[in-house]
């Protein structure tokens, strides 16, 4: 009875579905989908070496590349982005020493907001090691305003929540064409309605092809400190890979307890195996044997052989 | 439950004795877990996988219930709580990983669990309550997953969480109402959050305790088989302890090493990067997926694209409930007096077709809903229902099997030449 239930309900659905199917497969006959121009002009990104990827690689390693980042960030991006879950204290992840962060924090180009313990008004005051870095912008309706209505989204988690990660936020900044004589692997060009509205940059590796930032990084922009050339394929290098450490400050130690969990757990396996074949088929199954069960070793020789001869799947 | 020659718990020391005689604890073990429960002797790694979903939940309700202590489920500040945990907490990172990790390491089990029962018909006479119980723990594991999901308070935990309830609003007069019940409010908002973190809170105690009567309903028979044959004597099984909790030791410690992979190496592999965008309900993510373990099941939702008397998306519904709910009537749907699919070589063809259908269901569901994904997921979701519907049933009437064994250990046995012998008369091992 349930059987012929289910089978009525069965023929129902799959009918319902091939019903729709069919449909679907007329509609496509009909009007084959065209690949839209994101589809068409959308790059992945490119990936430069970074010495912080890959279970062997530590930002530890590359706390120069981190600095020259920040100092990126610093002096370009932190004018319209902001850094909300970096404290200033974080900055000893880059190699600095305490000294250091709290003049790094004392002289940041822009003031904590805070209330005046005295007398309740509101004031600034320097930032300390244990503030966030302080946005650009008091709320997002300032950002848009100042940002032709755009928002500049917050970079503390950027590279995790965005596809390709640090690879993709140094192919957008450097990705920036020319959207007139840009030709896409294809050699085709870009079509007229396709192109940037007033206000709006092209670049092939932001998903919808046209974003409100302007190319932010120009040749020479920064000078840096340990005297690496300060080109726009550098500096994209060095702020993406600072930013792929403010979105996972935690990678290194979360490697490093990797390493020594796997090992653990690798001995353990090895032991539990060893444990495993010592009860099954070393001294304990004598005892088995005494009370007259089967042997289990063939057993798992019967379990072989009838797989062999093709009796179980 | 136990055989006849199960062997009785004795406690030696005088402690255990005056406890036994008052609170029979460590007798409960000894019969669940212990040596006073027989198992069947031929047992192979796929027996593993219920214990392994064992641990997941306690996995995740330890990290859970500490994660909870640093959360925040306010919709103000429930994203950076969550941040707070990954750079504030000591260790929170590893936590919340593995929380996140781990429910996707639950469902893995999960379903090697559920397919394990399906090729071996654990779900037959007189097993039907252990398999309803499993599936009634499947629901509960969605329900949590998936209000888990919502309290990073990310755009896909938002969205998710405003598509998944919207499928109620698709139930024609009530919907809308329950949609609105559900969220406590006409969207995604603050009482959303706080109820679905109450709730994720409380399902998984829930789950604890439907697996219990899920491991009590096991008991009353004991553990089915691969060869689907009752035991019969003494012969046919070993104690559990140190035979299964030997080779489940060395599974346990298996999958705890791919976990470590996971939670340590790829924490984000599976996840969405959207989920680390805020929530912002006034911007709609280009594609809204939920997390990989619900594929299979979005793509039977989208699958249903045509008004046939009730609308395309109440089909869909339908469809996806169905999905589930039909697997309760398995035991009544596939009445072959055979267990085992390795007796059954049409169902065991089928049984494989159904594997792949599955993964290229969840395939397309990971897709976004575009040609020709759509069109596939049609066809696997015809072959999903026709499958448990209409092909197991039909299957149960007319299929000829291959003859069982008389009894495990004459299966053991089975194909044996030289060494099958029983081990008394055994060659003695180097």
């Amino acid at each position: 009875m349930v059987r012929i239930l289910g089978i009525l309900v069965g023929l129902g659905f799959c009918g319902v579905a091939a019903w729709s199917l069919l449909w679907g497969a007329i509609q496509y006959m009909k009007e084959p989908p065209q690949a839209t121009v994101e589809a068409r002009f959308h790059e992945h990104p490119r990936h430069p070496h970074f010495e912080f990827e890959g279970p062997f690689g530590r930002f530890s390693h590359s706390q120069q590349q981190l600095q020259r980042g920040m100092q990126v960030y610093r002096e370009v991006c932190s004018n319209c982005h902001s850094l909300n879950f970096v404290a200033f204290r974080n900055f000893a992840d880059l190699g600095y020493n305490e000294a250091q962060v709290r003049t790094l924090a004392n002289e940041w180009t822009r003031k904590v907001t805070t209330t005046n313990p005295q007398d309740g008004s509101a004031m600034e005051r320097n930032p300390l090691p244990a503030d966030r870095i302080p946005p650009p912008y008091p709320n997002e309706a300032a950002a848009r305003n100042a940002n032709n209505n755009a928002l500049p989204p917050d970079l503390s988690l950027i590279t995790k929540a965005r596809h390709g990660g640090a690879a993709y936020v140094y192919s957008l900044l450097t990705g920036y064409q020319n959207p007139a004589t840009y030709r896409n692997h294809d050699g085709e060009a870009l079509p007229a309605d396709a192109r940037p509205g007033a206000g709006l940059h092209f670049n092939p590796y932001f998903p919808n092809l046209n974003l409100a930032m302007a190319p932010p990084l120009t040749a020479n922009q920064v000078t840096y400190a340990d005297g690496t050339p300060a080109t726009v394929d550098q500096m994209a290098q060095d702020v993406a890979a600072f930013l792929a450490w403010t979105a996972e400050p935690e990678s290194d130690a979360r490697k490093n307890a990797g390493f020594a969990t796997l090992i653990f757990l690798l001995f353990g396996t090895i032991l539990s195996y060893m444990a495993y074949q010592n009860v099954w088929y070393g001294g304990a199954s004598r005892r088995v044997r005494e009370t007259g069960a089967l042997d289990p070793e063939n057993m798992a020789k019967g379990e072989h052989a009838k797989d062999e001869a093709g009796v179980a799947g | 439950m136990s055989f006849p020659w199960a062997e009785e718990y004795k406690p030696k020391h005088p402690f255990m004795r005056w406890l036994d005689d008052r609170l029979p604890l460590p007798r409960m073990v000894y019969n669940a877990t212990g040596k006073g429960y027989p198992v069947p002797r031929n047992l192979n790694h796929f027996w593993n996988f219920g214990v392994l979903a064992g641990l997941a939940l306690v996995l995740q309700i330890v990290t859970g219930i500490v994660l909870a202590m640093h959360y925040n489920s306010n919709a103000d500040t429930a994203f950076a709580s969550v941040e707070h945990i990954m750079r504030d907490v000591n260790g929170g990172w590893f936590l919340r990983y593995l929380h996140a990790n781990g429910a996707s390491f639950f469902f893995v089990v999960v379903y090697v669990h559920i397919f394990r029962g399906l090729y071996y018909g654990s779900y037959k006479a007189p097993r039907e309550m252990v398999w309803m119980l499993g599936l009634v723990i499947f629901l509960l594991m969605m329900a949590t997953a998936f209000m888990g999901y919502v309290l990073p308070w990310g755009q896909m935990s938002f969205w998710a969480s405003k598509v998944i309830t919207g499928l109620f609003g698709a139930i024609p007069v009530v919907g809308e109402p329950i949609q609105n019940w559900l969220l406590g409010g006409f969207a995604p908002d603050q009482a959303t959050l706080t109820r679905f973190f109450s709730l994720h809170y409380l399902l998984p105690f829930v789950i604890a305790g439907v697996v219990i009567l899920h491991i009590w309903a096991l008991h009353i028979h004991g553990s089915g088989n691969p060869t689907g044959v009752d035991v019969k004597s003494p012969q046919d099984t070993v104690p559990f302890h140190p035979y299964y909790t030997a080779k489940d030791g060395f599974g346990v410690f298996l999958a705890l090493l791919l976990l470590a992979v996971l939670v340590f190496f790829l924490p984000n592999y599976l996840g969405h990067p959207d989920n680390y965008i805020p929530a912002n309900p006034l911007s709609t993510p280009a594609h809204i997926v939920p997390e990989w373990y619900f594929w299979p099941f979005y793509a039977i939702l989208r699958a249903f694209t045509f008004d046939f008397i009730l609308p395309a998306k109440l089909w869909g519904v339908l469809a996806m409930f169905g999905s589930i709910l039909l697997l309760f009537f398995l035991p009544w749907l596939d009445k072959s007096p055979v267990r085992s699919g390795s007796y059954r070589p049409k169902f065991r063809m089928f049984f494989w077709i159904l594997i792949l259908d599955v993964l290229v269901l969840g395939w397309c569901g990971g897709m976004p809903a575009e040609e020709p994904y759509v069109m596939i997921s049609q066809l696997a979701t015809i072959y999903y229902f026709a499958h448990f519907l209409i092909i197991l049933p039909v299957l149960s009437w007319v299929e000829k099997t291959l003859p069982l064994p008389n009894s495990i250990s004459e299966s053991v046995l089975h194909g044996e030449a030289a060494e099958a012998a029983p081990l008394g008369a055994a060659p003695a091992k180097a």
